[in-house]
């Protein structure tokens, strides 16, 4: 038996089996993606905007749940609801009243935390002009053969999203930011989900193809929240978000669910708002569609029928345990040069002129002119 | 009188000097400091790279043995054949092919390489002679009588650059030169889809480029296995030991990866760099249970459930890379002690012979078979004493991560046509003609790339005018531009050595320009919020003066209309 082994493993194998490319293929044509990434983007702070996070945080538990990696993870939070000072039960955020569910988790990895979150760094990790000091975890690494999740929530308005209270994104912004990423085959399909008020007109200026989009509610309506926990004393997470969650977490890495459940989730009687969807860009039939096609990350598997003869022996490197140990002294680089800090000049701003002072200067000439030649003069010119 | 006359000249004076300042000194003070920095691109130059015509050429020799022309035949060879074959891929991609066949007769020292007993020393001998330049091909044309290859066999491939061709048995010695030649090209035609580029190779590469509507299964799956070229790559080895109270394991992974991977990747530099590192996990299991085949009283994984090993695997690996290369990763799992021996079967109930299977653009992973593992038998004995010492023997594991890492580079190994016969690979891992089909293929699809890149480029910034375009964006495109040119004109006089280093070049340029962190354009303005800004600042000054022309030129006309009836 043993020898049987050792025979055939010493002969080499060039012969593709012909009858498993059609099993293996099958599962490859349904999709066309090799990978899987998700953004996921909560960009409202403060303690009263914890259902924003909460919901950001439930869709991330999801994605690692069906499997996709922190390492394809980019997880954006614009405030820290965790360890909030008025957070009664700290290092957790919930997401029904219950308790139930401590959507925060042991294991969670947040790229952009606090003020990192803003609309530049956003357009940036989604066109990949990022500074070349970038970690690998604060990048979007995507290919030609990525699915790519998008989520955002917060507080939007017709045409545009919040960013931190201070900067909002417009929909052409994004549709724009989009068409650079089809331009350099940065996804192979897209699923765009937002969860704002007005949230569908986000998704009326995409272009490019392959993209697919959900909203919590069309234009003209708001997205509501649902219930108020009252030992937190906010609003713990969105409608649609609560039962899209409910949803998610019946689906497993195995389940043939498809892209038409998700648009059921949340009818107008259980979200209030009318949730919405695009489709028409989308080359495939939405009913084709896995769920776990963008929300899991279900690898294909090939298996190997080659091998490759080798017969070298390994050469024995020179080892350096004969002889003594060679010793490198090693320092330190001096990162926090203190000294120069602490002597170093304020560094030169930019002077700009201060507010009004354009509208005050004319106003003052008009005055002066008006002085020295009286008023009478007026005719000259009206 | 006079002095009122007076007052109303100075008057109209001032608001003309005023208008004349404004409009003379003020619009154009503003038009200045108010526009982006944009430096000069080649756009022109860019606009005829977007229409892309690539030309492939290969130099194919073909020599002809004893025995296989007669002497009259033989003057007229030596001659040359230039074969062009054109594809319009889609309106704005062209390919043309050239193949540039010379025809002569071998000489002494090959007559004698090719009287070795097997063709794989012939190979051997005849590579010894000369050594052909990458990207071209030398055929052999050995008589029906030769011994060297077995019978059913017609064309035997080589390690190198050559291959054998032998005649069949229509031809026979009376037919003149040129049906000759047309009995062989059929087959000729065959050895060059193997050994050099292929139409479906080409426009594979160039899928950035071009959407191409999926072919049949099997191209998609090969399209979608290999990496997509990049200027460097990461190869993991992991060594997973879920069980190490029982196993001690012991692995010469750096020995192993000197001998056996490194000169793959040597011979691999024109394409890529590589870096190499390896690292041990603990109690790292799979995610799927293994069955118990009580026929064969081993553990099984059956082909479905591979694809869930990957995942709870893979958030253990970790990445040790600090640049955005795509990494590849290689597991080797030694089953724990309960669950020992483990086998994969495939779809048909059959052992899979090399226990391994890879996932498209990710790695491989290959459970240790108990005969590749020295000092452990099939079952522990009751009085064994854990942890047993474990020895890898890294040959057999290398073997088949070496056939991953092939599949995963994008070297394909398609089913040779019927009469064929390829030589295996030699101790590299990877033959030189395999090496010049991934060069042409790297190069095609390089430059696609560079060229969409470069093209998209100058239409963003086109269409966008507030982006400021930096000095150094401006270099790195014209850059770009040049090693584009260059690398098609390489391409097109057969160097295909230079051509991919061009290629790699553009690529680099035009990404660096592409991805440039100055680029962002977050300066969209709807036009009211333009005129909100404009507004405050130039109303109130031009209002006067508008009024004031306007009162000018109302009185220069009323005068006009006084003096005519006086003219009269």
């Amino acid at each position: 038996m043993k020898i049987h082994h050792f025979l055939s493993l010493f002969s080499t194998y060039f012969l593709v089996d012909g009858v498993n490319i059609e099993d293996r293929a099958g599962q490859f044509f349904s999709s066309g993606h090799t990978n899987n990434w998700a953004v996921l983007v909560c960009t409202s702070r403060f303690w009263f905007n914890y259902r924003h996070v909460a919901n950001t945080l439930s869709v991330y538990r999801s994605v690692k749940r069906l499997g996709i990696p922190d390492s394809h993870i980019v997880l954006m939070l614009a405030d820290d609801m965790a360890c909030n000072h008025r957070n009664p039960k700290p290092a957790t955020v919930f997401s029904h009243k219950n308790m139930e569910l401590n959507v925060y988790g042991d294991d969670v990895e947040v790229d952009y935390r606090g003020y990192e979150v803003t609309v530049e760094n956003f357009l940036r990790i989604l066109t990949g002009r990022l500074p070349p000091s970038t970690p690998r975890s604060k990048r979007l690494l995507s290919d030609d053969r990525s699915n790519i999740l998008i989520y955002l929530t917060g507080h939007g308005g017709n045409g545009f999203l919040k960013f931190q209270d201070s900067e909002e994104i417009s929909n052409v912004e994004l549709a724009d930011a989009f068409e650079q990423m089809w331009q350099k085959r940065r996804y192979n399909e897209l699923l765009f989900i937002i969860d704002t008020c007005q949230g569908a007109s986000m998704y009326e200026r995409f272009y490019s193809p392959n993209l697919m989009a959900l909203a919590s509610s069309q234009v003209g309506e708001d997205s509501l929240s649902h219930q108020p926990d009252l030992a937190i004393g906010v609003h713990l997470m969105d409608r649609y978000t609560f039962y899209l969650l409910e949803f998610l977490e019946d689906i497993h890495p195995a389940s043939k669910t498809n892209m038409n459940d998700l648009f059921k989730v949340c009818p107008k009687s259980q979200c209030v708002s009318t949730p919405g969807h695009r489709t028409d860009l989308f080359l495939r039939d939405p009913g084709s569609v896995l769920i776990t096609d963008f929300f899991g990350s279900v690898r294909k598997v090939e298996l190997t029928m080659e091998t490759i003869n080798l017969t070298d022996p390994i050469e024995q490197l020179e080892s350096a345990e004969s002889g003594e140990l060679q010793k490198e002294m090693h320092t330190y680089a001096d990162q926090l040069p203190v000294s120069e800090i602490i002597h170093q000049k304020p560094k030169q701003k930019d002077w700009h002129p201060p507010d009004g002072f354009i509208l005050g200067l004319w106003t003052l000439i008009l005055l002066v002119f008006f002085q020295t030649y009286g008023v009478k003069h007026l005719k000259h010119i009206f | 009188m006079a002095t009122t006359e007076v007052e109303r000249r100075r008057g109209q004076l001032a608001a003309l000097s005023i208008a004349a300042v404004v409009i003379i000194v003020g619009v154009p003070l503003w038009w200045r400091t108010t526009e982006t920095y944009r430096a000069w691109l080649p756009v022109s130059q860019i606009k005829e790279l977007a229409k892309l015509q690539l030309h492939l050429s290969a130099d194919v020799e073909v020599v002809f043995a004893r025995g296989t022309v007669t002497p009259e035949q033989q003057k007229k060879v030596p001659l040359t054949q230039t074969q062009n074959m054109e594809h319009r891929v889609d309106e704005d991609t062209a390919l043309s092919y050239r193949y540039e066949t010379r025809y002569r007769t071998a000489t002494i020292m090959e007559e004698d390489a090719l009287n070795q007993p097997t063709a794989a020393e012939a190979d051997l001998s005849l590579h010894t002679l000369s050594e052909s330049p990458s990207g071209s091909l030398v055929v052999y044309v050995i008589p029906e009588s030769s011994s060297l290859l077995p019978q059913n066999v017609d064309v035997y491939i080589g390690q190198r650059r050559t291959a054998l061709l032998r005649i069949g048995s229509q031809m026979r010695v009376g037919k003149t030169l040129e049906q000759l030649l047309a009995h062989m090209e059929p087959r000729i035609k065959q050895v060059l889809h193997v050994m050099s580029f292929s139409h479906t190779d080409i426009t594979a590469a160039l899928s950035n480029r071009v959407r191409i509507s999926p072919g049949n299964k099997e191209s998609i799956a090969d399209s979608m296995r290999a990496f997509k070229s990049s200027p460097g790559y990461e190869i993991t080895f992991s060594l997973l030991n879920p069980d190490p109270k029982s196993h001690r394991l012991h692995w010469d992974i750096e020995g192993a990866v000197e001998t056996y991977i490194q000169p793959l990747l040597t011979k691999l530099s024109p394409v890529a760099n590589f870096s190499i590192d390896s690292q041990t996990l603990y109690y790292a299991m799979l995610g799927v249970n293994p069955r118990f085949d009580s026929s064969r009283s081993t553990y099984t994984l059956n082909a479905d459930s591979l694809a869930h090993v990957i995942n709870p695997v893979e958030a253990r690996l970790g990445s040790n890379a600090a640049s955005s290369n795509p990494v590849l990763n290689f597991l080797l799992y030694i089953p724990d002690a309960h669950h020992s021996p483990l086998y994969i079967h495939d779809h048909k109930k059959q052992q899979v012979p090399t226990n391994a299977f890879h996932s498209p653009r990710w790695g491989g992973i290959m459970i240790i078979r108990q005969c590749w593992v020295y000092n452990v038998n099939e079952f522990y004995e009751v009085d064994t004493v854990f942890p047993v010492d474990i020895n890898i023997d890294m040959a057999k594991v290398m073997g088949v991560f070496l056939a991953q890492l092939r599949l995963l580079l994008g070297v394909q190994s398609s089913t040779p046509p019927p009469g064929f016969l390829v030589a295996p690979c030699g101790n590299a891992g990877l033959a030189d003609w395999e090496l010049d089909r991934l060069m042409w293929s790297r190069s095609v699809e390089n430059i696609a790339t560079a060229t969409t890149t470069i093209t998209s480029l100058a239409q963003l910034l086109d269409q966008i005018g507030n982006i400021v375009i930096n000095d150094n964006i401006a270099q790195q495109v014209s850059s770009a531009v040049t090693s584009l040119q260059l690398a098609v004109s390489e391409l097109e006089a057969g160097n295909l050595g230079f051509a991919l280093q061009y290629s790699k070049e553009a690529i680099l340029s035009s990404e660096r320009a592409f991805f440039d962190p100055s680029l962002l354009h977050l300066l969209y303005f709807p036009d009211d919020q333009k005129f909100a800004i404009y507004i405050p600042l130039f109303l109130p000054m031009c209002v006067p003066i508008l009024l004031s022309l306007l009162k000018i030129v109302s009185e220069a006309r009323q005068k006009h209309r006084e003096k005519k009836p006086k003219k009269d």
